[in-house]
């Protein structure tokens, strides 16, 4: 249905700006729902710019409502309102409205799962159960998250802006992690189904905008290069059948050439700036994965070795030692990761497991495998190394 | 303006600090004081002398009672704190972190009621 469609763009944008206006989310929120209530009954067709639309009519009903309420909450946001009344209305594309209401939302002084579903609600136009479907967690779960931070905002005073540029270096991380996991959490869902479509989706388009808004700031361009480049490949990752396809195995043709282009053309841009990050990084090992018909395995390992460096985690030495196995061999690998420790995280045992296998150990490779397919939560996953483990041969001698 | 409460908050049993660190923090605690003066930021603050000599007082059912000691039986004890006006969070916070900074301890930002 149209209206659906245009309340999921068109959302957190007029929010952002009602936010401005009102001074406070929850006013904002039911100013602009009114306004989509009333769209509902009046438009017959959308306008040419239903955002316009909507903001006018939020903001006149909020005046409205402001006028009949006598607490000093109202009397206060009508003063606001009535202050920026000569204020002229856009409704752009992209507006500075949204990017403070990101930056609040992603505040680090809300708890980094209430920041998630905050963004994904302010911003994402998402609705509690679909977030909550999202992540698998209970609604009044997610309902109490947004309510709680919603609350801390108005409580302790986080003020709506963008920080300045001194503030950036601190401020414009948690914005670039939320985006990672919302997407992250749609590439490879926690458990159910693999792929959540809309939070992939969701993820890059806020991520466009926060470049659209921040083009000097190389880690944004970063972030949206490495979701496109990995968004790019997901028409492959599952074959007809359903099944998990990792990446040397992948149907290259499905990929998205656009997206491929455009992750490409955005990893260049970052080279030239020469102010590299982490996810300009890990853009660049996507690009150099989705670059041609082989995989310049040498060239991963050295960016790996620069990632190393900005991020010294175990995640990263075991997602380098892969690039090792493929340049020095699976035993050098296997070393890399004798010291590496992250409990409950399945890919380090189905790592290890593959290195294994490669050598020849199978029993330590079903072994590894078992580790590994009773730490995945995810059921496609699980199937995967259960077909791998499978093929081993774990009567063969060590 | 909002109002916050920065709450230094020490570690019983924590290696007790050098003469010349706790002298270090005393300066840099001055300087911040100077500076929230300066501003207009500042509208109270302190440190307080070791749990040890608090005490507490209760009154249940009209009846007065008084302990020796802290309220809180916790290994965290408040040390000191400012009270703080803002026009927002960031501010406090940004307070708050050259105060943590100072007394090479974590702050709690609490903020006012009303």
């Amino acid at each position: 249905m149209e209206l659906a469609s245009i309340y999921r763009t068109e959302y957190g944008r007029c929010v952002a700006t009602l936010v401005r206006l009102l001074g406070d989310i929850n006013l904002a929120e039911e100013a602009v729902q009114d306004a989509f209530a009333a769209a509902l009954e009046k438009w017959e067709i959308p306008p040419p710019n239903p955002g316009a639309w909507i903001v006018t009519t939020a903001r006149n009903r909020a005046i409205d409502r402001l006028r009949r309420e006598s607490t000093r909450e109202a009397r206060h946001a009508q003063a606001l309102l009535l202050h920026q009344q000569d204020e002229p209305q856009e409704v752009g594309p992209v507006t500075d409205d949204q990017l403070r209401l990101i930056f609040t939302c992603c505040h680090p002084a809300l708890a980094p799962d209430a920041r998630t579903a905050l963004t994904l609600r302010l911003l994402g136009g998402l609705e509690v159960p679909e977030i909550a479907r999202a992540y698998l967690v209970p609604e009044a779960t997610i309902a109490q998250r947004i309510v709680r931070a919603k609350k801390k905002i108005r409580d302790a005073g986080i003020p709506y802006r963008v920080p300045a540029a001194h503030e950036l270096p601190d401020r414009l991380p948690p914005v670039l992690t939320v985006l990672y996991l919302m997407f992250n959490e749609g590439y490879t869902a926690t458990t159910g189904p693999l792929i959540r479509v809309d939070l992939c989706t969701e993820a890059i388009r806020l991520a466009r905008e926060l470049v659209a808004l921040m083009p000097d700031e190389p880690e944004a361009l970063g972030l949206l290069a490495l979701l496109l480049l990995t968004e790019a490949r997901r028409p492959a990752r599952l074959s007809p059948a359903g099944e998990l396809v990792l990446l040397p195995d992948q149907e290259r043709s499905l990929w998205n050439r656009t997206q491929i282009a455009e992750g490409h053309d955005l990893v260049r841009r970052c080279l030239r700036r020469n102010q590299p990050g982490p996810y300009q990084i890990q853009a660049a090992i996507n690009a150099v994965h989705t670059d041609g018909a082989g995989t310049d395995w040498i060239q991963i390992l050295a960016l790996y070795d620069q990632l190393l460096t900005l991020m010294p985690t175990p995640v990263v030495v075991l997602n380098r030692a892969v690039a090792v196995a493929e340049v020095h061999g699976p035993a050098a690998a296997l070393a890399e990761l004798a010291a590496v420790e992250l409990p409950g995280y399945h890919l380090l045992a189905a790592t290890r497991a593959d290195l294994l296998a490669r050598l020849g150990r199978d029993t330590a490779a079903a072994a590894a495998y078992d580790q590994a397919i009773a730490l995945a939560t995810n059921e496609t996953e699980r199937a995967f190394l259960q077909t791998r483990r499978a093929r081993l041969d774990p009567q063969t001698e060590d | 303006m909002k109002q916050y409460l920065l709450a230094v908050h020490s570690v019983e049993g924590a290696p007790t600090r050098s003469d010349e660190d706790t002298q270090i923090a005393y300066g840099r605690v001055d300087k911040i004081n100077n500076e929230l003066q300066a501003t207009g930021a500042w509208v109270f603050g302190g440190g307080l002398l070791p749990p040890d000599s608090a005490t507490v007082v209760r009154v249940e059912n009209g009846k007065t009672t008084m302990t020796d000691g802290p309220f809180a039986e916790t290994k965290e004890q408040l040390g000191g704190f400012w009270v703080v006006q803002c026009a927002d969070l960031d501010e406090a916070l940004a307070w708050a972190e050259k105060c943590a900074e100072a007394c090479m301890e974590p702050v709690e930002v609490r903020p006012f009621q009303g």
